[in-house]
């Protein structure tokens, strides 16, 4: 629901041109305070706005890079049918980019402007997408861990304050989810196949696990945008909160699957009703993001590499396009996808 | 049984070839539309191939010489326009034979009645991506006729009678002449003048003669279960 919504405000300007930017910062104050959704039209503070862009922008990139570690299994997939379910999964990560770059654009900033700022590396994607899948089992791994984490951290999301953001990832959520049981199913099907499936398995989880601990963000008290982003309520829980709630969850389905995850201080804390964990090594999280990970320059390379060699079909679209479309459709406004009640 | 092995191939090594966009798509729609078109094919060659015995076995345990595709469907993605013109050169052939097949009572009528749907789709978006880029700018109408040019030699094997596949195959090679023909026409672009087989070519797949790229692409395919031989997925 909006707090304001595009006609009230026109309305508020033209009849009441005393309403200040004082004043409709406390409409919008209050609409969050009242976990009110904020619509595109809606008055909203600059910082807000660039705020989520950031935000969205990355999650939209993170979805398109994060297609190469698992396309790159597509080919060698051992059955049919895990063929087809890695082919949907990738595709499926496709679409929840053109879902957040459309819920981005209703904020007035275009994908070409997006990918732009990716390609220039001024925009980031998520960091764990810069470790190699080395095994099928990473496919696996992936699905598991890393969608487990991502889930972990978008559910929160699906009540983001912003309302374009949180329907996409309500739509999002569904999707990864079964992505996540796939993963998990994959790699039941590998830990209890042979010894040698059993150790490919293992091997994955092995070197999966701290990267999707890191997934979370920093510590509290090391994170930029966390106290802000959560006074806005477009972030719901705290980066380690989230981490301890991931690793509640994966404890136990670890043992579940028959594998070991790879840090000997995890146990149970009766005290605190949570899993104690080992230390995270901060210094490769900052190495990776800084662009010295594995795969870091692989992956925006291929990405630029796909782009400069897609800008010949693009224009020929256009060409084609501005040769057979009716004049006044090209003054359509931008779409808006994502968003039923702005464009009715 | 040949005649669904030779289908069924022909989805799976296509299935396959457009699997390999994912990640190098020139636009994010396209990365979910050839998604979609490998899906679709991997769906039908998993019911065909399941016609002539385990799909896993008949995939990954089969050496080069016993695929039954056309060598059309093995042929390198090359770029976006030679993969359109590979695509509208089969998903053309397809219709029709689904078509024909639909209508009919034989072991494949079930399949390709529900196939007939997915490859109208299909046949849709290579057309208009024929359109967009015989018709776009210079550079694809060149790029797309180069394309439309060298894969025509490998069209003339799918109207190679397939045995147990019983349709009017004269009527499907003149339907695909002026199906083709048409979307060339407003695309601008000329039908190619060269023969459609050459005396290699003619019928070839069909005997499990293939292209050199073929050895590799299946190679990789085949990789990871011949290396486990026996274990489940």
């Amino acid at each position: 629901m909006a707090a304001v919504t595009a006609d009230q405000t026109a309305q508020a300007g033209a009849d009441r041109p005393e309403e200040t930017d004082e004043a409709l910062e406390a409409v919008f104050d209050a609409a969050v305070a009242a976990d009110e959704r904020i619509e595109p039209r809606d008055w909203m503070p600059d910082a807000y706005r660039a705020s989520l862009v950031r935000q969205m922008a990355q999650h939209a990139h993170s979805e398109i890079i994060g297609m190469q570690p698992e396309a790159n299994w597509i080919s060698r997939a051992p059955s049919l049918r895990r063929k087809a379910i890695l082919m949907a999964k990738v595709q499926d990560e496709a679409g929840h980019g053109l879902y957040l770059y459309s819920a981005a654009e209703t904020l007035g900033t275009g994908r070409e402007e997006l990918l732009d700022k990716l390609h220039a590396g001024r925009q980031r994607y998520s960091s764990i997408f810069n470790y190699p899948t080395l095994t099928w089992a990473d496919v696996g791994a992936i699905g598991w861990l890393v969608d487990g984490a991502a889930i972990t951290n978008q559910v929160p999301l699906c009540r983001c304050s912003y309302g374009p953001y949180a329907r996409a990832m309500v739509r999002i959520c569904k999707e990864e989810s079964f992505h996540q049981r796939q993963g998990y199913e994959l790699l039941l099907a590998l830990s209890r196949g042979t010894p040698a499936q059993h150790e490919m398995a293992q091997d994955a989880v092995n070197r999966w696990w701290w990267p999707s601990l890191m997934m979370f963000g920093p510590p509290d008290d090391a994170s930029a945008h966390s106290a802000q982003s959560m006074a806005w309520k477009i972030k719901r829980h705290s980066n380690d909160e989230l981490r301890q709630r991931f690793v509640d969850i994966c404890v136990p389905q670890a043992e579940a699957l028959g594998l070991t995850l790879p840090d000997p201080d995890i146990r149970w804390n009766e005290e605190r009703g949570q899993h104690d964990f080992g230390a995270i090594d901060w210094k490769e999280f900052q190495e990776v993001l800084k662009g010295n990970g594995p795969c870091n320059e692989q992956r925006l390379g291929q990405r630029r590499r796909a782009h400069e060699e897609g800008a010949w079909v693009r224009d020929a679209a256009a060409a084609y396009a501005g040769k057979h479309t009716a004049p006044q459709a090209h003054a359509a406004p931008h779409a808006t996808a994502g968003n039923g009640e702005a464009t009715a | 049984m040949t005649a669904a092995l030779a289908l069924g191939d022909d989805a799976l090594v296509l299935s396959h070839r457009l699997g390999e966009w994912a990640g190098h798509a020139p636009v994010l729609e396209e990365e979910v539309a050839l998604a979609n078109i490998a899906l679709d094919l991997l769906g039908q060659a998993r019911v065909l191939l399941s016609l002539a015995g385990d799909e896993d076995e008949l995939a990954y345990l089969r050496e080069e010489r016993a695929f039954r595709n056309v060598q059309l469907v093995e042929q390198p993605n090359g770029d976006f326009a030679h993969t359109i013109a590979r695509q509208l050169y089969f998903s053309a052939y397809q219709q029709l034979l689904y078509e024909q097949l639909a209508s009919g009572e034989g072991p494949f009528a079930g399949l390709a009645a529900k196939a007939v749907k997915e490859v109208a789709y299909h046949q849709d978006h290579a057309e208009h991506w024929t359109l967009r880029l015989g018709d776009g700018t210079d550079e694809s109408h060149d790029r797309m006729q180069s394309a439309v040019d060298a894969l025509w030699r490998f069209t003339g094997e799918l109207f190679e009678p397939v045995e147990g596949v019983e349709i009017d195959w004269q009527s499907l090679r003149s339907g695909w002449l002026e199906s083709v023909s048409a979307v060339l026409e407003r695309a601008t672009l000329t039908l190619p003048a060269g023969p459609q087989s050459g005396a290699w070519t003619a019928g070839a797949g069909r005997q499990g003669i293939h292209t050199e790229p073929f050895g590799r692409m299946i190679a990789e395919m085949q990789h990871l279960h011949r290396s486990h031989p026996g274990a489940s997925w």
